[in-house]
């Protein structure tokens, strides 16, 4: 695993999908910041993480598009798969570099807290937790997103139909506030990654949205396994 | 070293591979011959654990691929048809993350260096392998397949792609190789499977059709049964053709004539074959010298791997079936080479799409 999610590591860099990820991810940020929090006075950094979920949506399928497409049109997933590591590891390899990635931009967040800081009293403890229900946000649509890349060969594809998949997954609270009957509606607001991800923002540090980020993550890796296990059967 | 049982796998209703049972020693060289579409590939494919078998059991080194993948591919150093490169890294880097995948033990530094050195690619393990010629980046293959010094090597097709000089010069690698591990070379480059390996399978429609060493094959197979004759009629024209041939056959013993060419003007050659116990080349002069003929060549034919390549390929029945022999196995089927043609092609689909 380790080789993996070091090789994954370099190759954001060398192949500048780092650069464009984190380049995009801290203008859109800096200026939800600068929009949101600075310009309304206040120091709560709540509006900034509402903000970003959009964002993250869109972002998160251009780290993850190549992540396995890529091995399979080069074929060099032949050499993952005749070499002596497990399907997981492989996965989570990747999966792990993915997210590491997303820790670096995500991460931006305490040097807009440091500048709060200067200017007023940052309250930490809703700072901390929406950092960190970012965080369970992302390992999961990253997750999906590897999952989709292992579907196609094409990069592009991969992205749009994640970023599509994303999309559908947002569209979950707008969806259940049209439908009329009551268990249908909390199943899918259960389902919901939006309404949970919000209730971080509100400063909520809720376990069973916890459970259900890292559970997604896990069942979307699982997919990914499945995915190359049946292709060895095909 | 390698040990494969009743192997088999069917894509849909395709079967591209059908009950191949084989052994390989350790430090023999294994030649893997077939044309496009026999099923070489995706035997590989099968012993590398890269895809699965439909059923039948693949043993390296005692351990079975299916139950302890691990370790049965920690043996194995595979180079697939196409390597499998990273072609955004440096040589450098990726051999070093192939030797981190292989969570190999030998000293990173040296051991690098060495398969580097084996390898002939010393002098561009600083550059991007995207910007390297193909017969580079096929030697950069070859080294992510000796790294950790795997006892067994699965190559397929390693000289495509290289030029005459580095054909050579890997071939040479090869059997260098060939003498500290086990060797399986596919190719469908008979002289290169001639010039390295000790032993030969071909295979054929996804079934083993030889299998024995160079020497068994062409000793089996040839022999004064086949002949090729030079002969001037009486007339030296073109009409004397069908007279010789006829007379030919005539002589007892000889089961197959047929005029060739006009090799020189008005004089043909023709191919002869003889049943086994039959030496019908004093009976053949004979006859020309009763008729006033005048023999002009008397050649017997060697079969080279080629030619058995050829009529084993295109389902051509072969001389003197060697089933008497429990070292060579042949199985031909009764078929015309059009249909084997159309036959190959969809399975050469058939294996693309199993790739992909």
């Amino acid at each position: 695993m380790g080789a993996i999610y070091r090789r994954e590591m370099g190759a954001f860099f060398i192949s500048g999908v780092a650069y464009v990820f984190l380049s995009v991810f801290y203008l859109l940020s800096g200026y939800f910041f600068y929009s949101g929090v600075i310009l309304s006075g206040r120091t709560d950094t709540s509006p900034l993480f509402s903000s970003m979920f959009i964002i993250v949506l869109f972002l998160i399928p251009i780290l993850t598009m190549r992540l396995m497409s890529e091995e399979k049109k080069n074929r060099t997933d032949q050499g993952l798969l005749t070499a002596p590591v497990g399907l997981w590891d492989i996965v989570l390899g990747k999966y792990f570099a993915g997210l590491t990635l997303f820790i670096i931009a995500e991460s931006i967040v305490f040097v807009y807290a440091f500048i709060l800081s200067i200017l007023g009293n940052v309250v930490w403890s809703t700072l901390i937790g929406n950092y960190f229900g970012m965080l369970f946000l992302g390992s999961a649509f990253i997750a999906v997103g590897i999952f989709i890349s292992s579907l196609t060969e094409n990069q592009m594809a991969s992205a749009v139909a994640s970023m599509l998949a994303l999309f559908v997954l947002y569209l979950f609270d707008s969806f259940a506030s049209k439908v009329d009957n009551e268990s249908i509606k909390n199943l899918i607001l259960s389902l919901s990654f939006y309404s949970r991800y919000v209730e971080f923002t509100q400063g909520i540090f809720s376990l069973p949205s916890i459970v259900f980020f890292v559970s997604t993550a896990f069942l979307f890796n699982f997919f990914t396994v499945r995915v190359l296990e049946k292709r060895r059967w095909g | 070293m390698i040990e494969v049982k009743n192997l088999s796998k069917k894509y849909g209703e395709k079967q591209a591979v059908n009950n191949i049972s084989f052994k390989v020693e350790e430090g023999e060289i294994l030649g893997f011959l077939g044309p496009n579409g026999a099923g070489k590939s995706t035997t590989m494919n099968m012993l590398t654990g890269y895809i699965s078998s439909t059923s039948g059991q693949i043993l390296v080194n005692g351990a079975d691929i299916l139950e302890e993948p691990k370790k049965a591919k920690s043996y194995i150093g595979y180079l697939p048809e196409i390597p499998p490169l990273y072609v955004d890294m440096t040589v450098e880097a990726y051999l070093s993350f192939v030797y981190d995948l292989k969570k190999c033990k030998l000293p990173r530094k040296a051991h690098l260096k060495e398969v580097c050195s084996l390898c002939r690619i010393t002098d561009v393990r600083g550059r991007i392998i995207k910007n390297l010629s193909k017969g580079y980046r096929q030697r950069v293959g070859l080294a992510q397949a000796l790294i950790n010094n795997p006892p067994v090597l699965i190559l397929d097709e390693p000289t495509v792609g290289l030029d005459p000089n580095q054909i050579i010069e890997i071939r040479t690698l090869i059997k260098k190789l060939g003498k500290k591990h086990t060797v399986i070379l596919s190719s469908h480059i008979l002289p290169e499977i001639q010039a390295v390996c000790d032993r030969i399978i071909i295979i054929n429609k996804g079934e083993v059709a030889v299998d024995g060493t160079a020497e068994e094959i062409s000793a089996k197979l040839t022999n004064e049964h086949r002949m090729t004759l030079r002969i001037e009629g009486a007339t030296g024209t073109t009409a004397d053709k069908d007279e010789i041939v006829k007379a030919l056959k005539g002589i007892s013993g000889i089961k197959y004539v047929r005029a060739d060419m006009e090799r020189e003007k008005g004089i043909y050659d023709y191919d002869v074959e003889t049943d086994e116990n039959t030496d019908a080349r004093r009976a053949i002069n004979e006859l020309c010298r009763k008729n006033g003929w005048n023999l002009l060549m008397l050649q017997l034919s060697d079969l080279t791997l080629e030619d058995i390549f050829m009529r084993i390929t295109t389902g051509d029945a072969l001389v003197g079936k060697s089933a008497d022999s429990p070292k060579i196995r042949i199985n031909l089927e009764e078929s015309s080479p059009a249909e084997t043609r159309s036959d190959k092609e969809s399975k050469e689909i058939e294996s693309d799409g199993g790739n992909e």
